[in-house]
């Protein structure tokens, strides 16, 4: 086996009374899509949260690429590899598509500090963030100011920031929705080859998606992994159909 | 060239003919309130790159203008008493050199930005305002208690200070010492707005998460901008208290912190010219009004009422009908 | 230094804070149930004291002037939010600043044509001034012991209001949630308006408490406002109990810190230059102790939201 580039071990985080997440330990392998299903209220937005570095665990451990991550700050992880999109869409709203692209490339340069020459008219930042808005569909709405975007495109931003922030690994929350059926197809598509660039932690409620995508899924209910494995292993789980599947149908 | 540009544009113009004409016409009241305006201005114009850039509301700004105000008060004083200002490790009496008073100030005013605003960058919101408001009244209290240099009475100094190559008791050379002054800061000022540090300061002021996110820390550019802009006040505080050849601890006071960001308001938050045309209307509005009544301040509180409950973007916005952009 | 002058001094700080308690009460009710920073608390505490000393001067009964001192402040702060403040809630900090601030200039400047620039006096009654011999040996003017008094007083008041009464749970739940209240079929302008001239009445009733021991004048609430802010950084935004707390420890604080660091100088230096470099210390002892409780604990010792 391989060595995991994102792992978590025996993760654990309560609010008062209430387990939001029981001994959760998930990997992420390089070239995988690794998806977490569960229903609303499953934990899987806590779990993100403790991934990137937004909650702190009360138990557990999470290494990135080897190295114990537990105690970094949110903005270590992401200079150590660690790219997320957002569920909700954190975006400068009044800044145009380019201007939030280009944040990526700053943050994941290093160079932030620096204060006389205007950043868009840098050749090397430009090249990269023309890139990923090219990759993710966005060039035609470079110019935009972001506040004008649909849902969807703003969806597709996220992506690209992620893109030009280089990363060992993708964390997605989400990144499907909104997109409307066209829209999911093609970002299906597009994260599909992505994952050979770097593995994908998925978290995401079109099932469709899901199962065309993931090398494996593990599922989230009230806190726990009631399930891990393949595509085929996690629709045959009767207790994955009893919890979770059930409700769909 | 965008509607705003044509106003700047203008503002500029405006900030050359007026003065020029007033010296052609022997006006040199005109020149000194001219004078006032820039320096007001520049105070403004440093608060900006906190306010508009970072959103950073500093209630406690007179700190810095009060800091560059007495490192001239008391590097001029020690020249003009002839009491060295320390002898140890050499011998320092003072200065009456613009160029180095001003390196002073900025330093001064840098460090103390730096000091405070480390502190009161762990809070956000309305903490960040009274605590920012309250450190101001603790320099205030201080300059009232420190004896040695004039307390409530202030210092005055007899002589303006002098610049290379300049006359500065020429009230148009002066003048014309503090526009230039003002130019380049504000070519800075729109330099470092579309620099990297600018993006990012944008992006963290409205969005922290996503700056994070990128491997940013939004604290880190909250301090950096804290700092500049604290260093661009000081400046504009030595430069004040060369115009009126005094310093008081009015300088430090809250309404001054309050006036700071009154002009930043008039004239719109976020805009690089805001700060300039809030001095202008404001010192235009002291002049005008307070030559009408006694009670101008009344009349200026209703006008902000008035910006504030109805007027999106201050005076440019409402001129341009444009939102901020900053490119 | 004797415990007596010691002791005296204690009192001196507990009636600071205790009326720095009153301004401060109501400034972190505003804010905890409509989310605004109210610049202009330190004109309801002027107005207060103005009331005071133009009813108490025209009748010469203090008693009428303190109840013209509720009365006025608390109108004046009801017109004030109907008028005004009631616009701002929905608006970001920087907004509410610059309009409150925007009143305070109306306020001073009206207050000042209305009256003069000359302070006024408010004397304290017959009644309640000289001194009264406490235990111990302790020689107190009776007045400064009756402001500890009525500032406990209401300090109890306030507690037994928000914890035990209708008003008080409609207050509890806005602070926690504005959604809720809507829901629980309270009328929160009302609501509002009610809490903004509670809270204004009780800075009125400083103004003029105080008033009668320093003048009454334009510009005297806005010292006392920004210490109220130092207070509610203290002690934490929102939390009653820490605001009481916070105030007597900036009163003290200030207090004793005027009397012991001129004194601890001269420990070190020549009793002069002490007296002046004491001064200037104690100056700043308050906003030193806001420092260290706010590296200790960035949103104050009760705060529970940054």
């Amino acid at each position: 086996m391989t060595e995991a580039v994102l792992e978590t071990r025996d993760l654990c985080k309560r609010f008062g009374a209430l387990e939001v997440s029981k001994d959760v330990s998930i990997s992420l392998r390089p070239g995988e899509i690794h998806a977490v299903i569960g229903p609303n209220g499953a934990g899987k937005s806590t779990l993100i949260k403790q991934i990137c570095g937004a909650e702190k665990p009360d138990d557990g451990r999470i290494y990135l690429l080897g190295e114990d991550v537990t105690h970094l700050s949110v903005d270590a992880r992401a200079r150590a590899g660690l790219a997320r999109t957002f569920q909700v869409s954190a975006l400068a709203m009044e800044d145009t598509v380019l201007e939030n692209a280009a944040l990526g490339v700053v943050g994941a340069s290093g160079k932030a500090f620096r204060f006389f020459r205007p950043v868009l008219k840098d050749t090397e930042v430009l090249s990269r963030v023309e890139a990923a808005l090219e990759r993710v569909g966005l060039a035609d709405a470079a110019g935009k100011q972001t506040s004008e975007l649909s849902h969807g495109q703003r969806r597709q931003l996220e992506v690209a920031i992620a893109l030009t922030l280089a990363p060992k690994v993708f964390v997605m929350d989400e990144p499907m929705a909104g997109l409307g059926a066209e829209g999911s197809k093609t970002m299906t598509g597009f994260l599909d080859g992505l994952r050979h660039e770097a593995p994908i932690l998925l978290v995401e409620h079109d099932m469709d998606a899901v199962f065309a995508l993931a090398d494996r899924i593990s599922v989230l209910v009230y806190g726990s992994i009631i399930a891990s494995g393949t595509v085929e292993e996690i629709r045959a789980d009767p207790a994955v159909r009893e919890a979770y599947l059930g409700d769909l149908s | 060239m965008t509607r705003e540009g044509i106003v700047n544009a203008l503002v500029l113009v405006c900030l050359v003919l007026v003065p020029g004409w007033a010296f052609y016409a022997g006006e040199t009241f005109t020149i000194t309130l001219a004078t006032r305006v820039v320096i007001l201005a520049l105070a403004a114009v440093g608060l900006n790159i906190a306010l508009g850039l970072g959103g950073l509301v500093s209630l406690g700004h007179a700190v810095f203008f009060g800091l560059g105000g007495y490192t001239m008060g008391i590097l001029a004083y020690h020249v003009q008493a002839y009491e060295p200002l320390f002898e140890w490790p050499f011998l320092f009496e003072g200065t009456k050199s613009m160029p180095a008073i001003w390196l002073a100030a900025v330093v001064l005013s840098a460090l103390t930005a730096f000091v405070i605003g480390l502190l009161c960058l762990r809070t956000s919101g309305a903490y960040f305002i009274m605590i920012t408001l309250a450190f101001g009244q603790m320099f205030y209290f201080f300059s009232i208690s420190w004896s040695a240099y004039g307390g409530e009475d202030g210092l005055s100094i007899y002589v303006r200070n002098g610049f290379p190559g300049l006359n500065t008791l020429d009230p148009i050379q002066f003048y014309g010492l503090c526009f230039c002054v003002l130019v380049v800061v504000l070519w800075f000022a729109s330099r470092l707005n579309r620099s990297r540090f600018g993006l990012a300061l944008n992006a963290a002021r409205q969005s922290p998460e996503r700056v994070e996110a990128v491997g940013l820390r939004p604290f880190h550019l909250r301090l950096t901008a804290f700092v500049i802009s604290g260093a661009v006040t000081g400046l504009a505080g030595a430069l004040f208290a060369d115009l009126n050849r005094f310093v008081s601890p009015a300088m430090f006071s809250w309404q001054m912190s309050g006036e700071i960001m009154i002009l930043v308001i008039l004239g719109g938050v976020g805009r690089l010219y805001g700060p300039v045309v809030g001095a202008i209307v404001f010192v235009a509005l002291e002049h005008v009004l307070g030559d009408l009544s006694d009670y101008w301040h009344i009349y200026l509180g209703l006008l902000l009422l008035t910006v504030v409950l109805f007027v999106r973007g201050g005076l440019i916005g409402a001129v341009t009908g444009r939102r901020a952009a900053h490119d | 230094m004797s415990l007596v002058l010691i002791a005296e001094q204690v009192l001196n700080g507990l009636q600071f804070g205790i009326m720095l308690f009153l301004m401060a009460a109501g400034l972190t009710l505003i804010f905890g149930v409509m989310g605004l920073i109210n610049l202009a608390h330190g004109s309801l505490y002027m107005v207060g004291a103005f009331c005071a000393a133009a009813v108490a001067g025209a009748t010469g009964s203090f008693l009428l002037g303190l109840v013209a001192a509720l009365a006025g402040a608390a109108l004046a702060g009801a017109l004030v939010e109907i008028v005004v403040i009631r616009r701002l809630y929905a608006k970001d900090h920087l907004d509410q600043v610059l309009a409150t601030f925007a009143l305070i200039l109306i306020f001073s400047e009206g207050t000042r044509w209305l009256f003069g620039s000359f302070p006024l006096y408010l004397n304290v009654p017959e009644y309640l001034s000289g001194p009264v011999t406490l235990p111990g040996g302790i020689e107190y003017p009776v007045y400064r012991l009756t402001l500890i008094v009525i500032g406990l007083v209401v300090a109890l008041g306030l507690f037994l209001l928000i914890g035990k009464t209708r008003i008080g749970v409609q207050i509890r739940a806005g602070e926690n949630d504005r959604e809720m209240i809507a829901a629980l079929g309270i009328d929160i302008g009302r609501l509002y308006t009610i809490v903004f001239a509670l809270g204004a009445a009780l800075a009125g009733l400083a103004g003029a408490l105080v008033g009668a021991i320093q003048s009454v004048q334009v510009g005297m609430g806005e010292p006392v406002l920004i210490l109220a802010f130092v207070v509610i950084v203290i002690g934490g935004i929102g939390s009653i109990k820490g605001t009481l707390i916070g105030a007597l420890l900036v009163g003290l604080t200030q207090t004793l810190g005027g009397i012991f660091l001129p004194e601890l100088m001269k420990i070190f230096m020549a009793p002069s230059a002490a007296t002046s470099v004491g001064a200037s210390l104690a100056s700043m002892a308050i906003y030193v102790l806001m420092a260290a409780v706010l590296i200790v604990r960035p949103t104050g010792l009760f705060g529970a939201r940054a």
